[in-house]
């Protein structure tokens, strides 16, 4: 089951940046690529827990702010020399709004 | 037979095509009635810019002329608008004569230009482009003599307007809101290449560009003044940002609209008798602006009216732009979705620039700019979802690829000319070392012997070398300098140099003439090359907070537990009691949990949380101070002692002097943090003499020492110079530190960039020549126009909704 729910405007995040959405569960960083793609990942760097959020965006990825590490942001993965993984959630535009689907964030938060 | 009646409103591209397909199908089977506001039939608009240009004459572009409705038995009702629509009765009223009854109404009344609503819109001489009386307008404006012409908007239309009218002998300067040209169907580095090849046939194009209002003298337009305050003068203004469907008609008639005229598949309205087409329609949530998907929807139109069973299904459309000399295309979305993968080749020797985007092994994008010749193949794999895994690897090179010439990384150097200079220290052109790699000088070191280039600030090494691989070819092998990052080959110092002799001025013509490799940077190159773009051009290049590591890009320090430090500038150290209290105020309301006095001679807020940093900076605004910059590659703090107003060793004024240099320097960004200190005699209580750049104050005036360090290397600072009177002093300050900026390696501090280029060198820059100081603090100063400027006031006050979170989520309520 999917349930989308409205979460803002994809102009309310600049273009190779991130915002954030606050959950019951911690913080989902909602980030917007170059191409204007949007990704949403836990904020939360599986190294030092570093608000990946806040983190310089290239290409689909991020870096860590704290100690750079690269994720992609399709699928979460450490890229690179380095390993880990951060939890993705799906999202759509429709008509300039970003759908977050948080039926699947509460089954994965959960999980 | 019994003809059926036919009423058409708009004799557009659309509904002209229409016609012709149910002429075809149906010839003596209708009588039909058309009107047009336009005071002519249909012809073909999209030709409207070459009439504008003068390269056709309008009777060249008619696509129906009298005869045509004559033979078809078509009543026209040209030049008369259409009042009402009667469902009830099914008729048509115009504005003159009888209503008209219909069996079957074709509404096709297009688009409207969009007029932005600024202040002046209504002037004379405010004009649109979209029909024939528009571009008759234009080009009674262009035939004055020295007219001027501004365009807003860089979209297809506009572009198109703005080449017409400087072809027309008009002087043009085209206005656009984002960040580049044509940002619906060009990527940003497409979009910098035809900026380039419009600038260099003397259109001016303005980006990120935002009008404020149009200026009229006696009720004519005069000039656009924009939200900075540039004034533009012009003598007509053509607003060309973007298209409505004009759907006024149908919506008073009471037929269902959205953004367009609501259609379903087989083209017909919520009323089934009433079909609509063309621009005004809005079909499964889309609207419709390029011609392809039109015609499509003509040709249902006239199945449905013969009563044939037809489907209008949206193909993928291509743009191509219609201004003679830019070849550029554009197809498929590339704007949002998911699991994509890019293929991208620059040749930046010849401005070619070309990007497929991939979707599951196939096509779904295509932007080319500067050889579109493989264009309509991509396209065509593109609108047939052909699976191109076998072909990946070759694909960007187009259906003839047979071994391709692959793109020459010394392409740049081997098309500059022999006068071009290599090195600027010693003025050694390319000439002169192609000359001595003849005459027998086969290494750099040889070269350097015999040129001097490159034996002085060392710079054009990287250069050198590639006039000599170029030269030589394969018998010299380059060694390899070390590059950025893995984006590009170039290194440091390479691209320093090429920005400023390239006059790169974004980072997208940075990624492109220098062949990056990634689509748009890492998070190595791209600080690097923001903060090599700001320092080199203050006012063309716009600094670009995405590519800022967080502490620049939220203006306070990160902490490992992801709360900010806060650090309010304390000019020379000194404060005063109000500005004490403020903090302490500050500090109690935000829950400050930790305060520490820093080695800067200021004090750190430590744990505050990033939604709070805009409300604790406008605390801390109200009571006069503003950022310490603490977080900075930029200037941080200039630390002072008390010196001779209250010491009884001092000798100069060495805090007054602190504070005239913090006050003329902060704001600035350089390669890395710069850290000053003044101490009022020789024993130095303010620690001068490990600083970035430390003045001593004796009795016979100042002594400035550069480059100590007093971090992961410890070094003391190197005399630079002894200067009698405080004014000097602030003047070498100033030119030592534009020096460093404008030379220096990002995260280079300045004892490691000394080193590089020697003291001797900075020496003869800030020191020895005088004309040579004063140019560099003139450009320092020009450049703190644009940044010296308090980042929290303007965050507070403008971005303050950024550092909220998007949304808040009670995840109950969506379960």
């Amino acid at each position: 089951m999917t349930t989308w729910i409205d979460i803002g405007a994809l102009d309310d995040i600049p273009n190779r940046g991130a915002r954030v959405v606050k959950t019951a569960l911690g913080c989902v960083a909602i980030f917007r690529t170059g191409e204007d793609q949007v990704f949403a990942l836990q904020d939360r760097c599986p190294h030092k827990g570093g608000p990946l959020s806040e983190g310089i965006v290239h290409g689909a990825s991020v870096t860590c702010p704290l100690h750079n590490w690269v994720f992609s942001l399709e699928t979460g993965l450490a890229q690179g020399p380095d390993e880990g993984s951060v939890p993705t959630y799906p999202t759509r535009i429709e008509q300039g709004r970003i759908l977050l689907d948080a039926a699947q964030l509460a089954n994965r938060s959960a999980a | 037979m019994n003809r059926k009646k036919l009423v058409v409103i708009g004799a557009g591209m659309a509904s002209g095509r229409a016609l012709e397909h149910l002429f075809a199908a149906e010839p003596h089977g209708w009588d039909v009635t058309l009107f047009n506001a336009e005071p002519r039939g249909n012809y073909n608009r999209i030709m409207l810019s070459p009439v504008l240009s003068g390269e056709k004459a309008f009777p060249e572009i008619v696509t129906h002329d009298d005869a045509w409705y004559e033979e078809h038995g078509v009543t026209c009702r040209f030049g008369e608008k259409v009042t009402k629509i009667d469902r009830a009765e099914k008729t048509v009223s115009g504005e003159e004569g009888e209503p008209v009854a219909y069996d079957k109404l074709l509404v096709a009344t297009g688009s409207n230009p969009f007029i932005i609503p600024l202040p002046g819109h209504d002037l004379d001489g405010v004009i649109a482009y979209r029909d024939l009386e528009d571009t008759n307008a234009m080009i009674d404006a262009a035939a004055a003599p020295g007219s001027k012409a501004v365009v807003i908007g860089g979209g297809l239309l506009g572009l198109e307007a703005a080449a017409g009218l400087k072809l027309r002998g008009m002087d043009v300067t085209v206005v656009h809101l984002m960040g580049h040209l044509m940002e619906r169907q060009l990527d940003e580095a497409a979009g910098y290449l035809l900026r380039k090849a419009l600038l260099d046939r003397g259109i001016k194009v303005m980006c990120s560009a935002n009008s404020k209002q149009i200026i009229g003298v006696d009720g004519k337009v005069k000039a656009l003044m924009l939200e900075d305050g540039t004034e533009l003068p012009c003598d007509i203004l053509v607003m060309a940002v973007g298209i409505r469907p004009n759907t006024g008609l149908a919506a008073e008639a009471g037929l269902a609209t959205g953004r367009g005229i609501h259609v379903d598949d087989h083209m017909l309205t919520s009323d089934p008798d009433v079909l609509a087409v063309g621009e005004c329609v809005e079909h499964n949530g889309a609207v419709f602006g390029l011609v392809a998907p039109l015609y499509d929807q003509a040709k249902v139109v006239a199945q449905t009216l013969i009563g044939e069973t037809a489907h209008f299904v949206p193909k993928e459309v291509s743009t191509k732009l219609k201004v003679t000399g830019c070849d550029l295309f554009s197809a498929g979305d590339f704007e949002a979705g998911e699991d994509r993968e890019d293929i991208v080749f620059r040749d930046p020797g010849r401005g070619v620039y070309k990007r497929l985007i991939l979707k599951d092994n196939r096509i779904i994008g295509a932007v080319m700019y500067g050889d579109t010749a493989d264009s309509s193949w991509f396209f065509g794999l593109m609108k047939d979802e052909q699976d191109i895994s076998e072909m990946r690897e070759t694909l960007i090179f187009g259906p003839a690829y047979q071994g391709g010439e692959p793109l020459d990384p010394m392409a740049a150097v081997a098309a500059l000319p022999a006068d071009a200079e290599i090195c600027g220290c010693n003025g050694v052109s390319k000439g002169d070392i192609v000359a001595a790699i003849e005459g027998g000088a086969l290494d750099l070191a040889a070269v350097r012997a015999k040129t001097k280039a490159s034996g002085s600030c060392g710079t054009c090494t990287g250069l050198v070398e590639q006039v000599l691989g170029v030269t030589l070819g394969d018998d010299f092998v380059i060694p390899a300098a070390q590059s950025i990052c893995g984006c590009t080959e170039h290194s440091h110092e390479d691209v320093r140099r090429l920005i400023k002799s390239q006059e790169l001025k974004s980072q997208a013509a940075v990624w492109q003439e220098l062949g990056w490799k990634s689509k748009d940077g890492c998070h190595v190159c791209r600080p690097a090359i923001n903060y090599y773009l700001l320092a080199d051009w203050p006012l063309e290049y716009r600094d670009d907070p995405q590519s800022r590591f967080i502490n620049e890009r939220k203006h306070a320090n990160i902490q490992k537990d992801g709360t900010f430090s806060v650090v309010p500038r304390m000019f020379g150290g000194m404060t005063t009691s109000d500005e004490l209290r403020a903090i302490a105020d500050a500090a109690d309301k935000y829950n400050v949990p930790t305060i520490h006095v820093t080695g800067g001679q200021r004090i750190d807020l430590l744990g505050v949380k990033g939604e709070d940093l805009p409300a604790i900076w406008a605390d801390l605004n109200r009571a006069g101070m503003v950022s310490g910059h603490a977080y900075s590659k930029g200037l941080r703090t200039v630390k002072t002692c008390v010196g001779k107003e209250h010491c009884r060793f001092g000798t100069q004024d060495s805090s007054g002097l602190g504070i005239k240099l913090e006050q003329k320097l902060w704001g600035a960004w350089s390669p890395h943090k710069f850290k000053l200190a003044v101490s009022g005699c020789p024993r130095n209580c303010a620690e001068a003499t490990c600083k970035d750049l430390g003045v001593v104050c004796v009795d016979s005036g100042y002594q400035i020492g550069v480059g100590g360090a007093a971090g992961m290397d410890l070094r003391e600072t190197d005399a630079l110079a002894q200067v009698p009177t405080e004014a000097e002093a602030i003047d070498v300050t100033v030119a030592f530190y534009q020096l460093y900026r404008e030379n220096a390696k990002y995260l280079d501090r300045p004892y490691k960039w000394i080193a590089k280029v020697g003291l001797d060198w900075v020496k003869k820059r800030v020191i020895d020549d005088l004309e040579n100081r004063k140019a560099l603090i003139e450009r320092f100063e020009l450049s703190q126009t644009i940044y010296q400027k308090d980042p929290w006031a303007e965050h507070a006050s403008e971005r303050a909704d950024a550092y909220q979170p998007l949304a808040s989520l009670n995840l109950q309520a969506a379960e």
